[in-house]
């Protein structure tokens, strides 16, 4: 899963030596590593992004989860479960990533818990049928995929390197999702209508996680120029765009945009207006399941405390002995 | 207290250096291999694992590179391309 573009990006406005060098470094597309110089919003922005894209990967499991004692067959079960675990260990490689710009693990978890912290939007919907386990692989992955591939030439080190096995791992999610959606559209009626329903309630809310268009979006140069973002929110939206219509229409679905065309000219497919006044609402914490998301956090995390504080008494104490 | 904070590196096979592949908390070192067996190695990466305490680990501060790492840049002749072989004696 991913992190969308929602960081409110800071300007830069570091002119010193250190920071020219900083910039030179990266214009020549070298790597900055965790104890290197660099200019405090480049860290404030990097410690917001890649906590997000951690949050967004362990609130991600949760929809999903929710279907594992449900899988259809063993099969799709081992699947599931294995995939779920994938994101559960993402945001564990990029929790890590994080903690080495001097950030740590119980200040991000306090901010996910405490709803300071965004994770990605796409999480804050249900899902209602066994479709929409099928639909969040190929779409929510596909989407995640497309984002995540630039990532993996991020400018700093540790978040490209976590980026690189993250992407690693994602081209299974997708292709077990898309198999998922392949199975139900080659069944009955029901079955194919079950893929549809769960495409029309998916397909909006996917083209959202690319964040806002690229006109509303202030400072995406900053990001661009320290290479933290190599691509802007719409060009990834339309290579998303481009690459998913045709599979669908493979699939015999129908995509609920009655706008959506190919142009001829620009090879590109063309989609209808989206509402962005939906995604505002959705991350301002009034999206279907928001609250139910982090409740659920809330309690794993509460639930938990007493094996932490067990596994700690229990360090202390093998240390007091030896 | 914070659970404490292990970097994980992995042996891909025999032949080759355990490499770093990023950290886990756990509060000892046993619950430190298993989290890392969990979190790095989910499909066949490695055949044997490191854990170490990440404040024991002690390393070189980037900003004296130039002072560490910088003078052997002149020495040229540590590199065997330095050495002129003539071509008739072949390989050497």
């Amino acid at each position: 899963m991913y992190s969308q573009a929602l960081n409110t990006e800071e300007a830069s406005s570091d002119i010193s030596p250190d920071a020219d060098r900083f910039q030179a470094c990266i214009d020549d597309e070298q790597r900055i590593e965790p104890n290197d110089w660099m200019p405090d919003a480049y860290r404030r922005t990097l410690i917001r992004q890649i906590s997000q894209h951690a949050h967004s990967e362990v609130v991600g499991m949760l929809p999903e989860g929710n279907w594992i004692t449900r899988a259809p067959s063993l099969r799709r079960k081992a699947a599931l479960l294995a995939k779920v675990q994938d994101e559960g260990g993402h945001g564990l490689y990029l929790y890590s990533a994080a903690e080495t710009l001097g950030v740590s693990r119980e200040d991000l978890q306090d901010q996910l818990l405490s709803g300071r912290a965004k994770y990605s939007s796409i999480f804050n919907y249900p899902t209602l049928s066994w479709a929409d386990i099928g639909t969040i692989g190929w779409l929510v992955d596909g989407a995640a995929i497309m984002n995540q591939i630039p990532l993996c030439r991020c400018s700093y080190g540790p978040y490209a390197r976590a980026m690189i096995r993250v992407c690693r791992e994602e081209s299974f999610h997708q292709r077990q999702g898309y198999e998922i959606m392949l199975t139900l559209c080659q069944g009955t009626t029901e079955q194919k209508a079950m893929a549809q329903d769960a495409l029309n309630r998916w397909w909006w809310p996917c083209l959202m996680m690319f964040g806002p268009p690229d006109t509303d979006s202030q400072h995406s140069d900053t990001s661009m120029r320290w290479k933290i973002k190599r691509f802007t929110n719409d060009a990834l939206r339309q290579k998303f765009v481009d690459a998913t219509v045709p599979q669908g229409h493979f699939l015999g679905l129908n995509f609920p945009d009655p706008d959506l065309r190919l142009d001829d000219a620009s090879g590109h497919w063309q989609f209808g207006a989206i509402d962005w006044a939906e995604f505002r609402a959705v991350l301002a914490g009034n999206g279907p399941c928001n609250r139910e998301r982090l409740e659920a956090r809330r309690k794993a995390h509460a639930d938990g405390a007493w094996v932490r504080e067990a596994a700690l008494a229990y360090a202390a104490k093998q240390r007091i002995a030896a | 207290m914070n659970t404490p904070l292990w970097e994980v590196f992995v042996r891909a096979r025999n032949g080759l250096a355990h490499k770093h592949v990023g950290s886990v908390h756990a509060a000892d070192a046993t619950m430190a291999v298993q989290a890392a067996r969990d979190v790095y190695t989910r499909r066949g990466e490695g055949l044997s694992l490191w854990v170490v305490p990440s404040n024991e680990i002690v390393a070189s501060d980037p900003a004296d590179k130039d002072m560490l790492f910088e003078p052997t840049g002149s020495k040229i002749y540590r590199h065997p391309t330095f050495y002129a072989v003539p071509e008739e004696v072949g390989h050497m």
